[in-house]
């Protein structure tokens, strides 16, 4: 019997909802970490019982927790990381040259091969490895190092690296996204890194195809075809069939192009779906009405998603790791809102459901497909 | 060596697996940094949490107090109090009321 168990970081501690393959029963277990911002949570697919949580709080810092029973109990671990050499600058809000500082980790990404490997996406952007499952923490530095970092600027929630992305057919491939200096690649495993910012347009910045600055809101991959991303843009949701190297617009038909999150179909590689936000300045649907755009022609043709959505008074945000899909036959799809609802919907985006309705602000979702 | 007692944040607290006010023994001089350098040895969890992994310097939400006077901003190895020192007093370490 199969089941699915999603992780959820909230503003205020992290829950885990349990189902089995029908989806519509759930029990819920939580608050863990209860007062702590957990902004992320994943599991690793080689051991689906070890999962790993990002805890935060602006009084105490970061912490790392890992579980090994699948969310039950849970043991902190390793929580330092440390620039490699000197730190050094990146520009500031203002253009001013600002020392980078850890703040905190944004996104987790466990190894596809080995339980004990996970990277961390961490603000001021960089990215770290660990191959100890957690204790100890190293800085793939040659990111931070690229020759344009001292450029880079933090978007409205700071200086995030908040994707991760590891190819499942090349070892040495991964993909990361910053906020906002763009999207990079590494095709030797991280030890150098080159941006992948050509065919994106931002007219908020002053060369609007500049080779870094793009505010990048996040990433999605299928599986099976890594050569293929789609991205959802600060506006503008883009797609690239050559792993970054040239990107298109694919926004077509939305009804506005801002959002925040982007996720493929478990088995359908040309199926995607976003949430459109109204503006940068107002996080939230367009008209009150809550609705998920599904593609399945890769992007341009979309069409609204809306049954057991609200679809008048709703003024939530769906932010960028708050979107996922299990890899049941009929594909689940995943959300959770600003506004403390995780919603699902067991076919593929034709009908949702809410699992929960009143967690704290949902930060970030995730699903495990268990057997 | 010094038996110091030493009460700490009720989040700290949690990571730690503690209840109520903690009691450490600490060598030498008594001053904020030996009693964070003996509480980080026995709750290696609270490392980076109280003080900065790498600076070690006092994270800016919080502070510390020791016989009802403000010690966040003295020198670190600056000598605590004798009844702090003797454990007649507490080091309190206290976060910022502030936030949501």
């Amino acid at each position: 019997m199969s089941k699915v168990r999603v992780l959820a970081g909230t503003k205020k501690g992290a829950f885990v909802l349990t189902s089995d393959g029908k989806r519509e029963r759930w029990e819920v277990s939580g608050p863990h970490f209860a007062g702590w911002e957990i902004y992320h949570m994943k599991g690793s697919p080689v051991n689906p019982e070890r999962i790993y949580a990002s805890q935060s709080s602006g009084w105490f810092g970061q912490v790392m927790q890992r579980s090994d029973d699948g969310g039950k109990t849970w043991e902190p671990v390793g929580n330092k990381f440390a620039y490699e050499g000197e730190a050094g600058t990146h520009q500031w809000y203002d253009g001013t040259p600002h020392p980078w500082e850890f703040k905190r980790v944004w996104h987790l990404e466990p190894s596809l091969t080995d339980a004990e490997t996970v990277y961390a996406g961490v603000e001021d952007a960089a990215l770290f490895k660990s191959t100890d499952g957690g204790q100890n923490w190293t800085e793939l530095s040659g990111l931070r190092k690229h020759g344009t970092g001292p450029n880079w600027q933090p978007g409205a929630g700071g200086m995030c690296l908040h994707t991760v992305i590891l190819d499942p057919k090349d070892d040495n491939r991964m993909f990361i996204a910053i906020s906002a200096a763009g999207a990079f690649r590494t095709d030797d495993g991280g030890e150098t890194w080159k941006p992948i910012n050509k065919g994106l347009y931002s007219q908020y910045i002053p060369d609007p195809r500049a080779e870094v600055g793009h505010c990048v809101h996040h990433i999605a991959m299928h599986g099976e075809r890594p050569g293929v991303l789609f991205m959802q843009k600060h506006w503008d949701v883009m797609r690239s069939d050559n792993a970054g190297d040239n990107w298109t617009e694919v926004s077509g038909n939305l009804p506005t192009d801002f959002g925040f999150a982007i996720d493929v179909h478990a088995h359908e590689p040309e199926t995607i779906y976003v949430v459109p936000i109204k503006s940068d300045s107002e996080h939230f649907p367009l008209d009150g009405a809550l609705r998920v755009y599904r593609s399945k022609t890769g992007g341009n043709e979309w069409e609204a998603m809306t049954k057991g959505l609200p679809q008048k008074d709703c003024y939530v945000n769906v932010l960028r790791d708050a979107m996922a899909v299990d890899k049941l036959d009929e594909c689940g799809v995943y959300f959770g809102t600003t506004g403390g609802q995780v919603y699902v919907s067991a076919d593929a985006g034709e009908n949702w459901a809410p699992i929960v309705r009143d967690l704290p602000a949902v930060l970030s979702v995730e699903v495990q497909t268990l057997s | 060596m010094n038996v110091v007692r030493v009460e700490i944040p009720h989040h700290l607290r949690t990571l730690a697996g503690v209840r109520g006010e903690l009691t450490l023994d600490v060598s030498g001089a008594v001053s904020v940094k030996s009693v964070l350098d003996a509480l980080e040895a026995q709750y290696p969890m609270l490392q980076g949490t109280i003080r900065d992994h790498c600076t070690l310097e006092r994270r800016a939400f919080l502070r510390f107090f020791a016989c009802e006077e403000d010690w966040s901003h003295e020198p670190m190895d600056k000598p605590l109090p004798d009844a702090v020192a003797t454990g007649e007093q507490p080091l309190l370490i206290i976060g910022a009321i502030a936030g949501g």
